[in-house]
């Protein structure tokens, strides 16, 4: 039991430490609220370029810390979200942002999905198309419809 | 076309683009710098703090401009290469990233020596930001007019060097 409690408080000391890794303890100061949001908004935004599916918010490399101080001394000096985008993208290029800037080389990355969608739409519609016309042409010659009526006629004197 | 075919084109398709796909190394970021001109930076030389090293001394020739320190352990493993490369009469450029001077200073003397014809100290690594460095060793070539033609992120192997950067090199030193 003593162990118990000990590994749950290791496990929470370990879980505090590294979500609140931002600059060792010391609340960062803004302006206004804007700015703060904006903070916030572009750490999440950011991916750390060394541990690749982690944002800049979340992660423990150095780089990542210099990038956190590089946004917070950009996000001081007035700098607009475009202004940040592009300082860190013209430097570690698409692959730094999450949601990625749309052109040639992020076309498919954007438009794939929609075109898998579409492909499956017209997938569907053929293959309800092909079954219709096997339903439709099921006319039954003179001699099958004579069997059904007499089947059906059958089914009716039973009850 | 007979209508069974189509899973199996499908099937076909989708092994090829997992096939490509997982080929791929997600470490290996293409650099957005490459077709630019090197950033500007300005540096304390890591021997001779006096003097300094920028961007415009990049110039003039072709450049190696190699990012390592001495805490990287993969630059290591690609020193030799360098020195190699020195001796075989190639520029090279050194960026010392978030070092500390004394460590770089033991590194290069336990390495077998320095390949660099300078090295610029990027102590905060500010320049290293500028440079879009995310995993030292990192390794540019630059033309004569300072532009960036190529990025190699990672320890330089033999492979590397012989069909990629020398024959670059040969050709970017034919530019005028």
């Amino acid at each position: 039991m003593k162990m118990m409690i000990g590994i749950v408080i290791a496990m929470s000391l370990l879980m505090s430490s590294s979500v609140y890794a931002l600059k060792a303890g010391v609340p960062l100061e803004f302006k206004d609220e804007e700015q703060e949001e904006l903070y916030n908004d572009m750490l999440h935004e950011l991916r750390c370029t060394v541990c690749q599916n982690q944002s800049i918010a979340g992660s423990n490399a150095s780089l990542a810390d210099d990038l956190r101080g590089n946004l917070y001394k950009m996000v001081k000096d007035g700098a607009d979200e475009g202004e940040i985008k592009k300082f860190m993208v013209d430097r570690y290029g698409d692959f730094v942002l999450y949601r990625p800037n749309f052109n040639p080389s992020t076309y498919l990355l954007w438009i794939g999905p929609f075109l898998l969608l579409l492909l499956g739409v017209v997938v569907l519609r053929l293959n309800v198309r092909s079954r219709n016309k096997i339903n439709n042409s099921s006319d039954l010659t003179t001699e099958e419809s004579e069997l059904l009526a007499k089947c059906l006629d059958s089914k009716k004197e039973k009850k | 076309m007979n209508r069974h075919m189509i899973p199996l084109i499908v099937f076909a398709a989708l092994l090829l683009l997992f096939w490509v796909g997982l080929g791929l190394n997600p470490k290996i970021i293409p650099s957005p710098l490459i077709g630019k001109e090197a950033p500007k930076f300005e540096l304390p030389e890591l021997h001779d703090p006096q003097k300094i090293v920028n961007n415009e001394m990049l110039k003039g020739r072709v450049t190696l401009f190699n990012v390592f320190a001495s805490w990287c352990v993969s630059c290591r493993a690609e020193h030799h290469h360098l020195l190699k490369l020195q001796r075989q009469g190639f520029h090279l450029v050194g960026l010392n990233y978030k070092d500390e001077k004394q460590d770089a200073l033991m590194y290069l003397r336990q390495l077998g020596g320095d390949p660099y014809a300078m090295i610029a100290f990027d102590y905060k690594g500010n320049v290293g930001i500028e440079w879009g460095v995310y995993g030292t060793p990192e390794t540019f070539v630059l033309d004569k007019k300072g532009i960036v033609r190529y990025k190699h992120t990672g320890p330089l192997y033999r492979e590397v060097i012989e069909n990629e950067l020398i024959p670059l090199i040969r050709e970017l030193e034919q530019e005028s």
